[in-house]
Parts: C-alpha cells; structure tokens; sequence
C-alpha cells in the first residue's frame, strides 16, 4: 500500500481502543419516555409545532428551524407529548425539550420502511438540497452542522471535491467503522446524493488503517459508483479534523479562520452520507443513529440503532448496566466528547458514544510546573503554541492571544494529551477562544 | 456509584511524565558515569554520589523550609542536575567545593527562578560556571586517568594533568599542531575517554550510547544535537584546511572536551532551550560558533558550558523570532 497518507503538522496517537468494533449494530428497544431537544444543531433552536397533548407519529415534524443556520427536529416515537419543558441535554444546561410519552411504533406513512436498496437518484439538485434541510439531516461527526447549509455554496466559491469522513479518529468509537461494513452501499448512495448536491463528479472517502475491513469493503463496492475513491490514512489523531482531512486527503490547505469550501473542498461524515441516503432515497427524516456503548469496565461493549431522545441510560442497561468502577460518563470520544453530568442525558443527533472511563482513568494528573519541553507546540496540528496561548488565558492577555492565532485552535486536544506536567491547556485555551471570540464580534459591531 | 467527575475534554491523557522524562535523562547517563567510575576509581564515584545527593538535599532544604513549597525531589529533576553537575568537575574536586557547586545550581540556578521549569539557564552550568570562576585552579587540576582495573600501555606521559584541549592551548604558544599532536592520546582513546577531563565528558562512545537512548525514547530531539556539532565540524573544520599548523583537526575537537556532553545532555535542557525546530537548529549553530571561538581564541581552553549558557540567555528571544509554521498560514497571506 506505500505510505499511507496523513497531515503533517502535529497529531498523536492514543491507544484505540475500538472496545465494540466487531459488535454488530443492534436495534435499541424503545424507551418509555422520549425528551426531545429542540437545539440539536450548531445554531439556532427549532420552533415547536406541537404542543401539550397531541399525538404524534414516528418522522412527524416536531420543531422548525426557522434561521438559516438551524434544522428541523421530528419525532423518533409514536405516542402523546406530555411536555414541553426544560430538560438537562449532553452541554449540561438544561434546555426546552419535548416529552414524549411511548404509545407503540407508528410511522408518518410516507417513510419507505423495506430494506430495499435504492440506487437511481431522482431528484435535482435543487431538491435534494431542499429534502435534506426538510428531513433535519445534520453533522453526525459530532458538531451537529445543518448538513442543507453545508451544500449551499456561497455566491464565487466553487466546490470540486466532496469528502467523506470514515476516519474515526477518536479512540473507542466504532459507530461509523460498523456503518461502512453493514451499510456500505447506503453509504455510496448517500455520498453520490450528496455529490449531485454539491455539483462535483468526485468524492474521496479517508478511513484511517485501523479498519482494513471498512477500507476493503468501501473499496470493493465503490467500484460500482461513479467518481468514489477511497483513500486509505495513516492512523493518527484528530486527522477526522475538516482541515487535517482536507490536508491528508487533497494537501489542500483551509486558510486561517477560513471554511473549507475555500479551497474548493466540503466535509461531510460518513453516519451524514447514510441519513442522506434515508431521507432523500426513503423519506426518512433523521430520527434515529447509531451509537457506539463502549468503556474497559462495560460488560457488552456495542453499537446500537438508538431513537434520539432515548435517555442513555436505557443505553448503558442494554450494555450490561453502569459499572461498578465508573467514574466519568462522556457523550462521544475520549479525546473531544462532554462529561455527561447524569445517566438522564437524552441520545441526541450528534451523539456518536456513549463511553463509560473508570475512577482511575476519568482523574485528572496532578498539575506541574510547565518545563517548556515543547511538546504541546509539536503536537498541534494547528501549528499553534499551547503553552503560550495558555499563558495568554491564564493573564488575560486576549490582544496577544489573538495575533498568537488563539482562534485557530479547533480543541482537539492533542496538547492537554501530551504534556508531561498535566497542564489542562485546553481549559486555558477554551476559555480564550470564548474571549477572543467575543471581542471580535463586538468590534463587529462597532 | 461514587459521583461522576466532570471535566473538559480531553478525557484521556498520554503516558508521559516530567518523572519519566527525568529518569529517562539519568538512564542516558549510566554508560557515561560506568566509564567514569573506571577511568578514574573510586574518586569518581564519589564526586557523582555526592553531587546528587547534595542537589536533592539543597532542593528538599529550599522547599521544606524556605519556601514553604511542595517538595518535589522525587520528580528527578534535581538528580539530573546533580549527576549533570559531576559529570561536569574533575574526579578529585575537594568535597567542600562541590558542596558549594551543588548549593549554586539548585539554589541560584534553578531555585531562585521559581524551580523546574522557571529557570532559563541549566542549573547544573550555572553551578558548573561559578566554580570555575571562583575556584580555577582546582577546577582545572585534571587526574590522569588511571583504570580500576586491566592496563592500556601506551599512556602519554607528556600530558601530565592536562585536558587534550589544555595541552593544545598551551602547547600553540611555542609549537606547531603535528608537533603537539605526538604528544597527545590517539583519536581510538579518546573516543572511549582515556585521557584527562572532566569526569562525565571523557568518553564519547558512552555519552552516545546514552544520547541514541534519549533520542529513541524522544526525550531530546535532534535539532540542537545536530546544529551544535554540525557548525563545530564545520567552523574547524575549514580553519583546519586553512592552515593544519595552527589549527586542529575538527575531529580532535569533536572527541575531545564536553562538545558531545553538552551537545546532547546539557544544551538539550528543555527549560532553557528553544521550542520549534528552527529556533532550536540556530540555538545550535550559535553554541557550536561561540563553543569554538572560546577555544581557539578565548582564554579558556574549553567553551561549551559558556557558550550553552549564553544561548540560554537568547533562548527568549530565539522563541519570540522563531514561531512554528501556522496551519493555513501560507495561503491566507496570498
């Protein structure tokens, strides 16, 4: 195979720990109660459309996004809406949701239920941008971006290339790895969807080496596809990063502060290419998505098809219950996923995991002087010096954390990984970009 | 079940340690104070017991009771200084005077600063730098090296007490390089490190050893390494073809002095060297310049442990100069 590609700034490389990779993906039963969150996407909140009361199907629409940056919100269950209330979602802020009570499994009757797959795209461009906005498809990858607006290319850009992110690069997580084994063609089709969306004739899947089997499979099956390459990647994080896949698919670089359609190229994860490929091809709305279960002290690591809204603790029961040992719940991956505060926490759109870290992983290193060992700056694969961003934060030196490039920094973090002395860069660096931004949007202002 | 800790990500941390880092630093060292021990007995062995104890002692006092702070010997950090320190004096340096070596290098070295990590120049040089200063003579009073056991016949007894780099200092008074040259250790016995010298900087194949370990493990990368010896090589090297008689080939100056001790043990310090890679190579390149101008035209026969001090001192600005290479950097200027 040669040398694999990869980016070339910075990165490490965390154990993997791909718990469930070979857990099939199983259906999660229903839950009892469903609690909705209306803001699921970068962005706006929905507005509701239903109120106390009401029945609702499985697919209805429950809340639309009415901004621009925003995405409709439908309904994973059948049954009747108890509340709409403020409900603790996985930021931890306890936010307008709506309960819904279970009442048996009844679907909106437009939605293709049969297995059947549908290769033939019939709609236009046009349309499909339309039913891809109207089925509240969005980032699955985890920042849970409108996928409709990421299509829309703005007036004097050209997009040429569509990227599929297979990489996964956070550790335990497999969601993605079991959609391109089980739902490779789906994955296809939802690709070429998402090329006639876009109006390129070329795509490019990057999956890391980690999962030979996905690569072999994508491969196998791209053949019958049109203008799909699949690009094998060295195994290193956060190469699932827009702008390091970008850079390790193309060697295109995304300028500074800049979105990738600037170098002609747009992302979209590989769990986004199937819920295209089942609300343009089934008239799916996205109701539902695959959530890796996983922890070194979790009996049946897995990968379920989970109604979103199902609180994770019905998640963790099907896994074998919470362990003993646990210390730390995180929505996502190890490396960029959010401590849960409660086992009540909602499924929503961008939860890829749900990982279970044990008392003794879940505590923090005991905090050292920095001795400028550098390998924060080396690691960054923004090309950024943490220890000094950091320094930055900790005095309140925003002008300098500005020009030092403080909003750069995409919060992989790599740094906070690597120091020696336990520093928690990212903390500093977090609390930086939400200054730095801030003082930027007021000199908008002005 | 006990409360969920909730933090901000990253959830997981990677296995390095400043511990780690330290111990990695005194295991580089062991094949170099082995040699020490048998090349100059007992004496060696010593001064390098000595010197660390001492280093962690004035740590433990400074902290214990001066500043009232954690004590954090057991980091490794003060061991490192005070092996550093011995590998840096002769083996017969009365006691009292490495007392005094070792109360400098972590009390105005590194302490005074606000400890590991705070201080910008290497602790070990600093007290290295302040005993050859306050006390030259016996700092300069080099044993022969004798073996603790088995014999190499061929000693050369024209050197006396001298280091190869003193004898060539004093000897280009009145003589000629190929002259001199018959006088001193052959290159074969240098590089294992019979001859006078500091104690840790004698043998090269021993501090090599040590300084692939630490390359391997990723303590040191190999920029600075690479610029020091680089521009030595290169800075000799061409006075060498200029004219043979007066100066010295570069490979004498590699094997001989602490050019490879402070290349790869010393310069390398991560608290008071550059962070990105082309500050690190011109941090190098300086020390390399400055390490041989001292010898050749300074008044002391040896430079590195100057000339690493004062590209310490640029450290600084070498980082505020020398940024790495921004992602989206190059376009956006386009």
């Amino acid at each position: 195979m040669g040398i694999l590609k990869t980016f070339k700034v910075g990165g490490v490389h965390p154990p993997e720990t791909k718990l469930s990779a070979d857990q099939a993906i199983e259906v999660l039963p229903l839950p009892e109660q469903a609690f909705i969150p209306l803001n699921q996407n970068l962005g706006a909140p929905g507005t509701p459309q239903v109120a106390k009361g009401d029945e609702v199907k499985v697919g209805q629409l429950l809340a639309r996004g009415e901004s621009f940056i925003s995405s409709n919100v439908h309904s994973p269950v059948s049954g009747k809406v108890l509340k709409i209330d403020n409900v603790m979602d996985p930021s931890g802020y306890r936010r307008p949701a709506i309960v819904i009570n279970v009442d048996g499994d009844e679907w909106e009757t437009g939605i293709d239920r049969s297995e059947n797959l549908l290769k033939e795209i019939k709609l236009s461009q046009k349309e499909i941008i339309e039913k891809i906005h109207q089925m509240g498809i969005v980032g699955l990858g985890g920042a849970a971006f409108p996928s409709h607006v990421k299509l829309m290319v703005p007036d004097g850009k050209k997009a040429d290339v569509l990227i599929i992110n297979g990489v996964e690069c956070e550790p335990y997580l497999t969601s993605d790895h079991r959609l391109m084994l089980e739902k490779g063609d789906e994955v296809l089709v939802g690709t070429s969807i998402l090329m006639k969306g876009l109006g390129v004739d070329r795509a490019i899947i990057g999956i890391e080496n980690n999962k030979p089997d996905a690569i072999r499979n994508i491969t196998e099956l791209a053949k019958a596809y049109s203008g799909i390459e699949v690009c094998p990647l060295k195994v290193k994080y956060p190469q699932g990063g827009e702008k390091q896949l970008i850079k390790a698919t193309i060697k295109r670089e995304v300028p500074s502060g800049k979105l990738p359609i600037e170098v002609g190229a747009v992302v979209n994860n590989v769990g986004t290419a199937f819920a295209v490929y089942e609300a343009v091809q089934k008239n799916k709305p996205l109701f539902e998505r695959v959530v890796t279960i996983t922890g070194k002290s979790v009996e049946k690591p897995g990968n379920f098809l989970v109604r979103i809204g199902t609180p994770v603790r019905e998640l963790i029961e099907k896994a074998g219950g919470l362990p003993e040992d646990t210390g730390k719940l995180i929505g996502g991956g190890p490396m960029m996923g959010k401590a849960l505060l409660s086992v009540d926490t909602p499924i929503v759109k961008g939860s890829s995991g749900i990982l279970m870290l044990r008392e003794g992983e879940a505590k923090r290193t005991e905090v050292k002087n920095c001795i400028r060992c550098g390998r924060c700056v080396s690691v960054c694969p923004m090309g950024l010096e943490p220890l000094l961003l950091a320094q930055y934060a900790e005095n309140e030196m925003w002008d300098e954390a500005e020009q030092e490039r403080m909003m750069d920094c995409i919060e992989c973090g790599s740094c906070h990984y690597t120091c020696p002395s336990g520093r928690p860069l990212l903390d500093y660096l977090r609390l930086g970009k939400s200054k730095v931004g801030q003082i930027i949007r007021n000199r908008g202002k002005k | 079940m006990s409360m969920l800790t909730v933090s901000g990500s990253p959830h997981i941390h990677g296995d390095s340690s400043v511990k780690k880092i330290m111990y990695t630093v005194v295991m580089a060292m062991v094949p170099a104070m082995l040699v020490s021990v048998y090349f100059f007995g007992l004496d060696a062995l010593r001064v390098l017991l000595i010197s660390s104890l001492a280093c962690l002692f004035f740590e433990w006092l400074i902290q214990k009771y001066l500043i009232k702070a954690p004590v954090t010997i057991n980091d490794g950090s003060a061991l490192v200084t005070g092996i550093l320190l011995a590998f840096n004096v002769p083996s017969n340096l009365p006691i009292w005077i490495l007392l005094i070596g070792a109360f400098i290098s972590i009390g105005m070295g590194k302490m005074s600063f606000g400890g590991l990590g705070k201080n910008p120049f290497n602790p070990a040089l600093v007290g290295r730098v302040f005993l050859l200063i306050s006390f030259p003579v016996q700092m300069t009073s080099w044993p022969a090296p004798k073996l603790l056991f088995g014999s190499i016949t061929s000693s050369p007894d024209a050197m006396g007490g001298a280091t190869p780099l003193g004898f060539l200092k004093e000897g280009l008074k009145n003589q000629t390089v190929p002259e001199l040259m018959k006088d001193m250790p052959d290159y074969a016995m240098e590089l294992i490190g019979f001859m006078g010298g500091s104690l840790g900087e004698v043998s090269v194949i021993a501090l090599l050893l040590g300084a692939i370990y630490m390359l391997a493990k990723k303590v040191i990368t190999w920029e600075i390494p690479t610029a020091y010896i680089g521009s030595v090589i290169i800075f000799t090297g061409i006075l060498w073809l200029v004219n043979p008689d007066m100066y010295i080939s570069p490979v004498f100056h590699l094997l001989t002095g602490g050019l490879i001790l402070g290349a790869f043990f010393m310069a390398t310090d991560m608290v008071s060297s550059p962070i990105s890679s082309k500050g690190q190579i011109l941090f190098g390149i300086g020390a390399g310049v400055i390490t041989i101008l001292i010898r050749i035209w300074g008044a002391y026969p040896e430079g590195v442990s100057f000339a690493i001090l004062i590209m310490n001192a640029f450290t600084p600005l070498i980082n505020r100069g020398f940024k790495p290479k921004r992602f989206g950097e190059k376009i956006q200027s386009a």
